[in-house]
C-alpha cells in the first residue's frame, strides 16, 4: 500500500535470543531479562538477616556475570518484586554469589521463607565499584554500621585474596547490639589469617558482651590514621555517614580517597526510574559507590 | 532536511491516505473545562475532518504513547518448582498528526534517556521507531513559555513538520518515509515568496509569547537556593497528587510492581508512571524516607526539570508547555516558582 507504515519488529533482532550483558553500556539488549539462579545455600546470620548463596543456572550467563567489589544486583522474586542488593561475596568466586538480606519488606519476607533449591532471578551487576587497584600499597580503613558490613565483604575478600599488596587494613564495625552483629563466624579468620585489625562496638551491650559500648565514631580513638597513605570506605545507615565522614575529613584523608556506598530506593537499576536520584544523578549508575567530593557536591547525598 | 510546499487541500488528501492505511491519532476535543474552554486530547481518528488541527494544546502530553501509564515488562509462568520469564515488545505502527513543537522536543529529551542513555529501553525504542510523527506549528497560549527554554524550533525527532503559511503548509521533511509518502500527492519546491512567508510566520509566533521565564542561571541558582524558604512556601501549597508529572511531556519517573494472577499460574511485571511529588517516592525498606517533606519533593521536581540529571548530560528537561501549571489543583506553576526563586536573591542585593 502506498501509505502503509512499515512494521519494524524489534522482536526479530538477534539480541532477543542473547542473554543481556549488563557490563556493556549503550547497547540494546533485553534489559529486563533476568539470569535464573538457584539458591544453593542459606546461612542464618541473625534473627532477621540471612545470607543466600545463588548460583546462576545457565553456563553462558554464569560466564558473562562478572562484577567488581561494591556493585549490586537487582534480585527478582517472580511475582513479588525486585530489590537492589549489594554483592557480599568475592568477585573471584565464579561458582556462586552471596547476598546478605534483611527481612524488612514484601520481597525479603518472601525470600526468608525460601528453601534451598528455590529459583530466583538476578539482573546485573550494576553501578560503580571501589577502586581496589588504586588502593594497592596503602592502608585501608573499612567502616561499617549494621547491615553495611555486607557490601564491604566484597572488597574485604578482594583484599584478603591479595593481602600482601595492601598495608594495614582496619575494619571498624558498629551495631545496635551484639545479637545483630553479622558474619561473627569470620572475625577470627579475618584477624588471625588475614591480619585485619578488627574493632567492634555496640550501642547497647548484653550480659555476655565484654567488648566496647558506644557509637562507632568512638573507635577512631583507638586507631592512628595516616592521612596521606589511607583509603577509607564507609557503609552504613543514613545517619552514620555524616558523623563518620566528618571525622575522616577532619583526620585529613583526601576527598578522592574516601568512599561511601549509598542506599536508595530503586526500581530499575538502570538510570531510568529516577527513584534513587541523589543530587543530580542516580545511585544506580553513578553510585552506589561515590567518593567524598561527589557526596559534598550532590545534594542530599548524606 | 528537505523542504516542500503543499496546499491545504492536498494535505487533507495526504492525511486521509495515511488514515486509511494506518492506525492514526490526532487532536480532538474531548470535553470542556469549567470556563467553557475546550479540552483536547490525542484520540484515534478515522478521517481528516474528525481532527481539530486548530487546537491549542492537548491536556495530556504525547509522552504516554511512548511511556504508557501502565505497561507489562515481562511475564512469569510457574510450573512445579520452576518458572519461566517471557518478554515481548509490542510493535504497533501508527501515525500521530498535529503534534506541537513542545511535544516533539520533549520526545527528543526522552530519546536522550531511553535510547541514548546507559541502558537503552527496547520498550521505548520499538514504540518510537514504529510511530510516524507529523508536527504542526501553532500560536502560543498566553502561558506557554517554550521560547524562553529555546524549545520553539524543532530540529529532530519527527518525520514531517508543517508550518502554516496561509493557504498552504511549508513542509520540513525529516525522513525518507515521509518523503516517499508525499510522492502520492502534489507538492512543490518552495519559492522565494514561500520562504519569506515561512520566516514571517516564525517571527510572528516568536512575537506572540506573553510569558517569559528566565532559565539561564537556573542550574546554579537551584544549587545556591537549595535551602531557600521559598521551597517551604510552595511546598506547603502542593497537594502531592502527582498531576503535574502525569501531564508533563518529559516527566518519566516510574515504579515497577508485580502481580500474581488469580490462577496462581503466572505473574506480571508492570511499569507504571510515578511522580516524585508522591510521598513514598524515595522511601526505602525499613521506613526511612529520604525526602519526607512536601517541599523536598517539590524542590526535586524543579531540580530535575531545570538543573538536569547526569543521565542526559545535565540538560534541562522542561520544554515550557506549562501543562503542569494548568493542571495543578493548587495553582502552582513553574513561572511563579522560578520568578520567586530569582527574586529572592534580587531582594537582598
Amino acid at each position: 500500500m502506498k501509505y502503509k507504515i512499515p512494521k519494524q519488529d524489534i522482536n526479530l533482532k538477534p539480541f532477543m535470543s542473547r542473554p543481556p550483558r549488563f557490563n556493556l553500556k549503550n547497547v540494546i539488549m533485553r534489559t529486563d531479562m533476568v539470569y535464573k539462579c538457584e539458591i544453593i545455600n542459606i546461612i542464618e546470620l541473625t534473627e532477621i538477616e540471612k545470607l543466600f548463596h545463588l548460583k546462576i543456572l545457565d553456563e553462558a550467563e554464569r560466564q558473562i556475570f562478572d562484577f567488581r567489589p561494591g556493585q549490586f544486583v537487582m534480585l527478582e522474586v517472580p511475582g513479588f518484586g525486585e530489590i537492589p542488593i549489594s554483592i557480599a561475596s568475592s568477585s573471584n568466586n565464579k561458582e556462586f554469589i552471596a547476598l546478605c538480606i534483611r527481612k524488612v519488606g514484601r520481597v525479603t519476607d518472601m525470600l526468608h521463607q525460601a528453601r534451598k533449591g528455590a529459583r530466583v532471578g538476578i539482573r546485573g551487576p550494576f553501578g560503580t565499584s571501589f577502586p581496589m587497584e588504586e588502593m594497592v600499597g596503602h592502608n585501608i580503613l573499612l567502616i561499617a554500621g549494621g547491615l553495611g558490613l555486607a557490601p564491604l565483604r566484597a572488597p574485604l575478600y578482594w583484599i584478603n585474596e591479595r593481602r600482601d599488596e595492601y598495608k594495614d587494613v582496619y575494619l571498624l564495625y558498629g551495631t545496635k547490639d551484639p545479637a545483630s552483629m553479622l558474619f561473627t563466624y569470620q572475625y577470627d579468620g579475618w584477624e588471625k589469617v588475614n591480619n585485619i585489625k578488627l574493632f567492634t562496638i555496640v550501642d547497647k551491650g548484653d550480659k555476655n558482651w565484654k567488648g566496647r559500648i558506644g557509637l562507632i565514631t568512638e573507635l577512631f580513638q583507638e586507631i592512628t590514621i595516616v592521612p596521606d597513605n589511607t583509603y577509607a570506605i564507609v557503609c552504613g545507615p543514613p545517619i552514620m555517614f555524616k558523623f563518620v565522614c566528618d571525622r575522616l575529613d577532619a583526620a585529613g584523608i583526601p576527598m578522592n580517597r574516601m568512599f561511601v556506598s549509598l542506599e536508595r530506593r530503586m526500581h530499575c537499576g538502570m538510570g531510568k526510574c529516577c527513584r534513587c536520584m541523589v543530587g543530580s544523578t542516580f545511585t544506580c549508575v553513578d553510585g552506589p559507590v561515590f567518593d567524598y567530593w561527589s557526596v559534598l557536591n550532590l545534594k542530599e547525598a548524606i | 532536511m528537505i523542504y516542500k510546499v503543499i496546499t491545504k487541500k492536498e494535505f487533507k488528501k495526504f492525511i486521509n491516505g495515511l488514515i486509511a492505511s494506518n492506525e492514526t491519532f490526532g487532536p480532538k476535543q474531548v470535553d470542556k473545562d469549567k470556563n467553557g474552554k475546550p479540552i483536547y486530547q490525542f484520540r484515534e481518528v478515522h478521517s481528516f475532518n474528525e481532527m481539530d488541527l486548530d487546537y491549542t494544546l492537548t491536556y495530556s502530553s504525547l509522552k504516554n504513547f511512548f511511556l504508557p501509564f501502565r505497561e507489562t515488562l515481562s511475564r512469569y509462568s510457574y510450573s512445579g518448582d520452576d518458572w519461566k520469564q517471557e518478554i515481548e515488545y509490542r510493535v504497533n505502527p501508527r501515525v500521530i498528526v498535529g503534534v506541537r513543537a513542545c511535544d516533539i522536543n520533549a520526545l527528543c529529551k526522552l530519546d536522550d534517556i531511553f535510547i541514548h542513555g546507559t541502558f537503552p529501553s527496547p520498550y521505548y525504542i520499538t514504540r518510537r521507531k514504529n510511530t510516524f510523527l507529523i508536527g504542526l506549528d501553532h500560536i502560543p497560549l498566553e502561558d506557554c513559555f517554550c521560547e524562553s527554554l529555546g524549545q520553539l524550533d524543532v530540529r529532530c525527532g519527527f518525520n514531517l513538520f508543517c508550518t502554516d503559511i496561509g493557504d498552504r503548509y511549508y513542509l520540513s521533511i525529516n525522513s525518507s518515509k515521509a518523503f516517499n509518502f508525499l510522492r502520492n500527492v502534489k507538492t512543490s519546491d518552495p519559492t522565494q515568496s514561500d520562504d519569506k512567508k515561512w520566516i514571517e510566520r516564525k517571527k510572528f509566533i516568536k512575537k506572540s509569547f506573553k510569558t517569559h521565564v528566565e532559565v539561564n542561571a537556573l542550574p546554579n541558582l537551584l544549587d545556591i537556593e537549595f535551602e531557600s524558604p521559598i521551597w517551604k512556601k510552595w511546598g506547603d501549597k502542593c497537594l502531592n497528587c502527582g498531576t503535574c508529572a502525569m501531564v508533563c511531556p518529559t516527566c518519566y519517573c516510574y515504579g515497577i510492581e508485580e502481580t500474581i494472577a488469580v490462577s496462581l499460574k503466572s505473574s506480571r511485571k508492570e511499569r507504571f508512571q510515578y511522580s516524585c511529588t508522591l510521598v513514598d517516592f524515595a522511601e526505602v525498606a525499613g521506613g526511612h524516607n529520604f525526602r519526607p517533606f512536601k517541599e523536598d519533593r517539590l524542590k526535586y521536581r524543579f531540580y530535575h526539570h531545570y538543573h538536569g540529571f547526569a543521565e542526559n548530560a545535565n540538560k534541562q528537561i522542561c520544554v515550557g508547555c506549562n501543562r503542569c501549571g494548568r493542571a495543578c489543583l493548587a495553582g502552582i506553576n513553574p513561572k511563579d516558582v522560578i520568578n520567586d526563586l530569582i527574586l529572592e536573591r534580587a531582594d537582598e542585593v
